[in-house]
């Protein structure tokens, strides 16, 4: 646009000096002329502002000379300091006249300081590979330029794979020089690195089955769960042992047999039988809940008044057995268990010859007076019986029929165990009194018998039979008599009662319907070591002292009682009862404590060391007038006794304090008990019997 | 069999007896004499009293078992006889 300036100022020097000139003089005015236009001033002529200065051409033609000179204009020239050393100000000629028109702080660093190097290095570091990179991308590229005429249809879609490989190749050349080069941690430099990968997508897959049964199942363990749990494993341990050892192979069959048969029973019988303990249980316990004040009585009730009556004492009727199937019969035979002292045998029968029925034997227990234990029913009227001291369950019992039947208490059955029968030797007559014996020399179980018929029997449970044997027969003294053919008959007088000596164990005494009673020996068959004539008439009960030996009671229906030394002949004491004696009974634990009951009804109770010729209790106890007490039995333990009457009632009465007496501890002694202190007491009592005697 | 029922009949005829049920191990009633109500909720309670009462005298000595319960109320006695697999309950008055 501008023309050539040579050119231009060539022409118009002077009117550019002038134009310089007046522009300096017009610094002021302030208008400028366009150097440029050369070819308008050739049209145009000078214009001048109205109030230029007029200047004369001599004016005009003077030249002022200018210099340029680098003086700062603002730079201060007369600056004046204070010089300590002349003490005077003095003016500074050089006065600096640098001016800073523009200053900017650069981040140049020196290649050789410090950072400059550390920058180098890292600079070298990403430059090597770049260079590197840059290499094989100007190779690619060449080697792209050279493709490039080749494919230039397919340029663009080279292009991309050609720089994805190049890219791929620089990042592989990249990532295995990187663990050769040591990597800085340094936390500024870290620089992260993702990719991420094609997801495959997911599927559910499910499968589902029907659920196992499930049941609940819980338990506790308490300590008497473990020991049932070891006492279960001793059993069957002790099980395979006894299996061990009877190896005989038929054993077992029978025994799974039986098993067998168990299970089926027990599944059919309807589970009800498995209460019969509980049952049981309660119905006692239901029975005491009744009888509550009775047994409340039983135990802990002393009668308080025989403080006061010096030489009574009082029956206290307790509780009362009953049975509906033997109301009608009456009570022939009592025995109390020796084992179990709540349990009492009562045998039931009849006593009048026209009248003969069934009988009965009932076990009661005195935890139930409502029903009793055990129930065994048999054609022929029970007249005796008796419990085995050793074993217990085995009651020996006499028939009116003449027959012997032995109970076992452990088998369910209503049937004696074993029975005498008419070819084994059964009595002709009422059995009076069966009496259990200790076992014999084989142990077989052994008991004695005596009847009306005279004889005495000895029966012996041979390999489950009975076998009899006769001891002796009651021959009736003077009566034998020579008949024709040498035979000797005698009358054989009948037997109603017997008792062996508790310690002498061939001699026992019988009493016969005569009365009167005979002293024989097991051994002696044919003779009595001795013969008492007792009663008028028939003797009803025999019984030795249990503590003394040689002192025995005998009671009969001739009113009645007599107690006999058995060395003398003639009875010690006799006492008078108004009515026919039923039974006699020593206490158990007084020798010289007795209790005898009476056809009217009444109990009578003495104590010979008390009073010797009266009863101290003297005690009506079945209600109505008409019942006949027959037997009386003492408990072995308890101060109790059972009184059977001819109702089939059997009543239980406690014995009060006074009739239960104990010789008086004297201070400073030892109360002595047992047999000889009882023995002793008796002794005295027959000595003075006999001392008056002799005196007579 | 008989033996048992008649014992049975015996105890429910006895003076003062109100009730007798017997219950299975598991607490379910299988005889009764009361009615329906009364007799599961005795069962119940009572089932659960005895198992406790069974375990306390069991914790204290395993050789020793339970041979029954009473529980004296104001109105009248309960008895519980425990047994392996069966529970008797008898209900008395003993009238006093």
């Amino acid at each position: 646009m501008i023309p050539d300036g040579s050119s231009f100022y060539g022409k118009d020097q002077k009117s550019v000096s002038v134009g310089r000139g007046t522009r300096k003089r017009d610094e002021d005015s302030g208008t400028e002329v366009a150097e440029g236009a050369d070819e308008w001033a050739q049209s145009k002529a000078t214009v001048r502002p109205p109030d230029q200065l007029e200047l004369t051409d001599a004016e005009l033609k003077e030249e002022f000379t200018r210099i340029l000179t680098a003086n700062n204009p603002h730079a201060p020239q007369n600056i004046v300091r204070y010089s300590f050393k002349e003490g005077t100000y003095k003016l500074i000629g050089f006065v600096d006249q640098l001016a800073v028109h523009f200053s900017q702080v650069g981040n140049l660093i020196p290649k050789d300081s410090d950072e400059g190097r550390r920058q180098r290095y890292r600079n070298n570091l990403v430059t090597g590979s770049e260079e590197s990179a840059k290499l094989v991308i100007s190779e690619a590229e060449v080697v792209e330029e050279e493709d490039e005429p080749k494919e230039a249809e397919a340029g663009s879609q080279t292009d991309v794979p050609a720089a994805e490989a190049a890219e791929k190749v620089a990042e592989e050349l990249m990532t295995p020089k990187q663990p050769k080069e040591r990597k800085l941690t340094n936390k500024f430099n870290f620089s992260e690195r993702a990719s991420q990968t094609f997801n495959n997508p997911l599927r559910d897959r499910e499968c589902q089955m029907e659920p196992p049964p499930r049941t609940n199942f819980s338990a506790t363990a308490n300590q008497w769960e473990i020991y049932d749990a070891y006492v279960e494993e001793l059993e069957k341990q002790e099980k395979t042992k006894e299996k061990e050892k009877a190896k005989t192979p038929v054993a077992k069959k029978m025994g799974k047999m039986a098993m067998r048969k168990m299970t089926s029973m027990e599944s059919q019988s309807d589970d009800i039988t498995k209460v019969t303990q509980a049952a049981k249980i309660v119905e006692r316990m239901v029975n005491q809940n009744t009888y509550d004040d009775v047994a409340q009585d039983f135990k802990y009730y002393e009668d308080a008044a025989d403080e006061y009556r010096d030489q009574e004492g009082t029956l206290l009727p307790l509780w009362k057995f009953q049975n509906d199937k033997a109301k009608r019969l009456a009570v022939t035979a009592l025995c109390w268990n020796p084992k179990y002292n709540d349990l009492f045998a009562v045998g039931h029968g009849s006593y009048d010859f026209m009248k003969q029925s069934r009988g009965m034997l009932l076990l009661y227990s005195m935890k139930n007076p409502s029903f009793p234990e055990y129930i065994f029913s048999s054609e022929s009227g029970i007249m005796c019986l008796d419990m085995h001291m050793d074993h217990p369950y085995l009651v020996v019992v006499g028939h009116y029929d003449g027959n012997v039947a032995i109970y076992n208490l452990k088998k369910p059955h209503s049937q004696p165990s074993f029975r005498s029968s008419a070819k084994s030797g059964k009595h002709t007559d009422p059995v009076w009194q069966v009496k259990w014996q200790k076992d014999d020399m084989d142990n077989n179980l052994n008991f004695f018998s005596v009847s009306s018929d005279g004889r005495i029997v000895s029966w012996t449970l041979v390999k489950s039979e009975l076998v009899h044997t006769d001891v002796i027969k009651l021959k009736v003294e003077g009566s034998t008599t020579e008949s024709l053919e040498g035979l000797q008959l005698y009358t054989v007088g009948c037997g109603t009662a017997f008792d062996f000596h508790k310690e002498i164990d061939y001699m026992f005494l019988v009493g016969t319907e005569e009365g009167k009673i005979y002293k024989c020996s097991k051994s002696y068959s044919s003779q009595f070591l001795d013969t008492y004539d007792a009663h008028n008439m028939a003797v009803d009960a025999v019984s030795w002292n249990p503590y003394h030996t040689k002192v025995f009671m005998s009671c009969s229906s001739d009113w009645t009682v007599k107690i006999w030394d058995h060395t003398i002949k003639t009875p010690m004491f006799i006492y008078d009862l108004n009515s026919a004696v039923g039974d006699v009974a020593w206490a158990p634990y007084s020798s010289t404590v007795f209790a005898a009951v009476t056809t009217n009804g009444k109990t009578h109770v003495f104590d010979l060391s008390i009073n010797k010729y009266e009863a101290i209790c003297n005690q009506p106890v079945v209600a109505k007038k008409k019942n006949k007490i027959t037997h009386v039995q003492f408990n072995p333990i308890h101060p109790i006794i059972i009184v059977g009457d001819d109702r089939g009632h059997v009543t239980c009465l406690k014995l009060s304090p006074n009739l239960r007496k104990m010789p008086k501890e004297k201070k400073g002694q030892e109360v002595q008990k047992g047999p000889a202190v009882e023995i002793a007491k008796l002794d005295k009592l027959l000595n003075l019997v006999r001392e008056v005697k002799t005196k007579i | 069999m008989a033996e048992v029922e008649e014992t049975l009949k015996r105890i429910q005829t006895h003076k003062g007896v109100i009730g007798t049920m017997v219950v299975n191990a598991e607490g379910i009633p299988i005889r009764t004499t009361l009615d329906n109500s009364t007799t599961v909720q005795y069962a119940g309670l009572l089932h659960q009293l005895t198992m406790k009462a069974r375990s306390t005298v069991r914790d204290i000595d395993p050789q020793n078992d339970l041979t029954f319960l009473r529980i004296r109320s104001k109105k009248h006695e309960i008895m519980v006889a425990p047994d392996k697999e069966y529970l008797l309950i008898v209900i008395q008055n003993p009238c006093e």
